[in-house]
């Protein structure tokens, strides 16, 4: 192959250089196009009134979980609202709570917007401690001005 | 008087720390042995003081002394005194005085093990003391473990209950010595950059660290995902959540990198890259903790934090990862070896190759773990990255990378030959093959990332097998082989023992994921379930007093064509003090499949009456958690062979 360079430095270069581009080029494009595709957009009750995103696209929903809202239909699905403290969206729920799901706290779900308004929730997102409060979710509440320094760091 | 105490000996083990810092660079500059010796006494005096100060952390939490902010905030007298010990640890100052015990006593055995000449351990230790002081001044300046309540309460808080559990007690220790232990590695590739010390001798030193690190930070991920497989009740292992990529991160580059190190060790290639990844390796590890440290991003893991601590932490990152890579910018050039070159074709090349799928990888990771920051940066809108992405990116990159592996390690070192290596595989091959065959008749037609996932994890498994058994094939007859096989050096069984786990995890992953079964009912006492041809009675529930917590147990029996197979005792605690929930499954082992029942709550609604049962089969489900075990047993072997080689 008398295209390839002549020194055998210079050829190992090429060599390295023809297995790392492609590698490269696929790592980068599934990349770009996993981070167009497959991210999950954050929503207040807020941003939910005043864009809402088309339905059927999934999202996530943050807020505190309305106090005295929690409550099961007649086939058994839970229902609650989430606040944040200007609007406030209604979610169903069918799937086991995490064990720190409390009403009056902080709560992000999974899921999607259905026509009437409603949000369906496939999965309510744990955490560890009561006090953890998910920074988007301080960050919506401080917007509407609903936050207390200091409740929850 | 203990936490005083306590907090004397944090302050003299940070005089000992910078004493450790100026008596290596003193021992370096001046080339002085009594000097030298002077800073291997620091480096063991700071190692001590932290092991009496967390000695004494841990005193003020087994006698509930209450006037300590830290035991107030996370004890409670009448917890188990297991889980008081453990929750010296259980919170952010006890877990960061922790970190810097590790590295403390990695430091002290980085000054006594045999090894590394008297310049060369001086200049390490003096950059890693560096380090450590940099962690304990964090530590006794912003949170220190032994503040004092002005008025101490009458009772303490009590620790969280989902961290009063066995796998979790141990997975911050095992975790932290993984992560520690990639700072002696730092230590020893900023050295080696100071020193300006061609490939070779460095890499042969650096090599045990490297090994224990990432086994070590094997067992801590696996008990953490084991945890959260049986504590949280949802029946996950990993949910791509930026926490666990946190820990995975340093984990993928500290695999690329204890594979690097050979090539730098036996040939002398890839010096500069080697230190690279060593250097990475750490800044990834301290870039996990000021994640999880700093609630920058949402997590399903992450516990309440405080801000202002992670910028701090993201200093120490910067601080240690600026001069480590602007050192390397201007002096890596030093270390390079003019005269080692190898063929592409060859396991040099091979580990090449292993290289560049695990640093892309890392690539991917990242970037999908801080997109979120990044975009609200730039755009202010928050969102999140999840398994998607991952599945989309990951798991191709590496599926190529794994695909290779059993061939590159059939190469032989300096030239190998790609045809002759195919053929030995014949068999390997087959046995994917058969796989292959089995995965699209038993997981479904529509899967076919499964089918490619469970091929791929038989070849690896088989790969990692046939490769001793051919290499005592070489010049021997039937006889001759057993007896070279017996006679197969530990270094080999090491790294088939590591592969074999890679390909058992990834089966056990992928069967599990794809084939798995779950069913949700609400019984009375008598009630039946099933799932996956098992029928589920439950028995009775009742209430049981646990040592802290009140618990609702349900017996539940589960049968096989009315066969009894196994009794579960799935749990439901409250913890009156915290007025917390946990949900302690009942698991039981069906060979390699786990039967998972989660006892929920009480209804009485339009869905029925009684209690909600959820059942899960996770069919290979070990396997997932014997997997990894099985790559960390293979890190151990590996550095047992490496002592002996020296011994």
């Amino acid at each position: 192959m008398s295209w390839l360079p002549k020194s055998p430095k210079a050829r190992r270069r090429l060599i390295l250089v023809a297995a790392i581009a492609p590698v490269l080029a696929l790592a980068v494009a599934l990349t770009l196009w996993g981070l167009r595709g497959q991210v999950v957009y954050f929503y207040s009750p807020s941003d939910l009134a005043a864009r809402p995103p088309e339905t059927g696209q999934p999202l996530r929903l943050g807020g505190l979980v309305e106090a005295g809202s929690v409550s099961r239909d007649a086939a058994g699905h839970i229902l609650f609202g989430v606040t944040d403290g200007a609007a406030e969206v209604q979610v169903v729920y069918d799937g086991a709570l995490p064990d720190l799901f409390r009403e009056g706290q902080g709560v992000v779900v999974e899921g999607r917007l259905e026509t009437s308004g409603r949000f369906r929730a496939d999965q309510v997102l744990a955490k560890h401690d009561e006090t953890y409060m998910p920074r988007e979710v301080a960050d919506a509440l401080k917007k509407q001005g609903v936050w207390r320094e200091g409740e929850a760091s | 008087m203990i936490a005083e105490f306590g907090a004397f000996l944090l302050a003299l083990a940070f005089a000992a720390t910078l004493l450790q810092v100026g008596l290596s660079t003193a021992a370096r500059w001046r080339g002085s042995d009594a000097l030298g010796g002077a800073a291997q006494g620091a480096a063991t005096a700071a190692a001590v003081l932290l092991a009496l100060a967390f000695a004494m952390l841990i005193q003020a939490f087994v006698a509930s002394d209450f006037s300590v902010e830290n035991v107030a905030a996370n004890s409670h007298t009448d917890k188990p005194l297991f889980y008081k010990v453990t929750a010296a640890w259980g919170s952010h100052e006890g877990s960061m005085l922790l970190w810097c015990l590790t590295g403390a006593l990695f430091s002290a055995a980085m000054a006594w093990t045999r090894g590394p000449e008297k310049t060369f351990r001086a200049s390490a230790l003096a950059v890693h003391g560096g380090l450590n002081a940099l962690f304990l001044a964090f530590l006794a300046f912003t949170s220190s473990p032994f503040a004092r309540l002005a008025e101490p309460p009458v009772e303490g808080a009590s620790l969280n209950p989902l961290l009063q559990d066995p796998a979790l007690a141990i997975h911050p220790p095992m975790l932290y010595l993984g992560y520690v232990g990639f700072s002696a590695v730092f230590a020893l590739a900023v050295a080696a950059l100071i020193e300006g010390r061609r490939a070779g001798e460095w890499a042969r030193w650096m090599r045990p660290w490297v090994l224990a690190s990432w086994a070590l930070l094997t067992l801590g991920i696996t008990l953490g995902s084991f945890w959260a497989y049986y504590e949280l009740g949802w029946g996950g292992w990993w949910f791509w959540d930026p926490v666990e990529n946190a820990s995975f991160l340093p984990w993928l580059a500290g695999a690329a990198l204890l594979h690097s190190v050979i090539v730098t060790q036996r040939r002398g290639a890839l010096a500069a890259w080697t230190v690279f990844l060593a250097i990475l390796s750490f800044s990834l590890s301290m870039l996990g903790a000021f994640l999880v440290r700093s609630g920058v991003l949402t997590s399903v893991h992450a516990f309440a934090v405080d801000p202002s601590r992670g910028v701090l932490l993201l200093a120490i990152l910067g601080v240690s990862a600026g001069v480590a890579f602007s050192l390397f910018a201007f002096r890596a050039k030093l270390l390079v070896r003019e005269d080692a070159n190898f063929a592409p074709v060859s396991r040099e090349g091979a580990l090449v190759l292993n290289n560049l799928f695990l640093t892309v990888s890392v690539g991917v990771v990242l970037i999908g773990t801080l997109y979120p920051l990044m975009l609200e940066a730039v755009t202010g809108e928050a969102v999140s990255v999840g398994p998607p992405y991952y599945n989309l990116t990951f798991a191709p990159l590496l599926g190529l990378g794994l695909t290779a592996l059993p061939v590159g390690a059939m190469l032989a070192w300096r030239r190998g030959r790609i045809a002759p290596a195919l053929k030995e595989l014949k068999w390997a091959g087959l046995a994917a093959l058969g796989a292959l065959v089995w995965a699209a008749a038993v997981l479904g037609l529509g899967e076919i990332g499964a089918w490619l996932g469970a091929t791929l994890a038989v070849w690896l498994m088989a790969g990692a097998l046939w490769e001793p058994w051919s290499r005592a094939a070489r010049g021997a007859d039937r006889a001759g082989r057993w007896r070279r096989l017996k006679a197969t050096p530990v270094a080999v069984w090491a790294m088939t023992l590591a592969h074999l786990g890679l390909g058992v995890f990834l089966l056990g992953a992928v069967v599990e994921t794809t084939a798995k079964a779950q069913t949700s009912d609400i019984l009375m006492p008598g009630g039946r379930t099933q799932v996956a041809g098992v029928e589920l009675t439950l028995d009775s529930v009742g209430v049981r007093e646990g040592p802290n917590y009140l618990a609702e147990q349900a017996v539940i029996t589960a049968r096989r064509d009315g066969r009894i197979v196994c009794r579960v005792e799935p749990e439901r605690r409250l913890f009156p003090h915290n007025g917390q929930m946990t949900t302690e499954v009942g698991l039981c082992f069906q060979g390699l499949d786990d039967l998972y029942v989660v006892l929920g709550e009480r209804r009485d609604d339009g869905a029925g009456r009684g209690w909600t049962v959820r059942a899960h089969w996770n069919p290979l489900a070990r396997l997932i958690f014997l997997g990894p075990l099985l790559m960390a047993l293979g890190g151990i072997l590996a550095i047992a062979a490496w002592f002996r080689r020296r011994g």
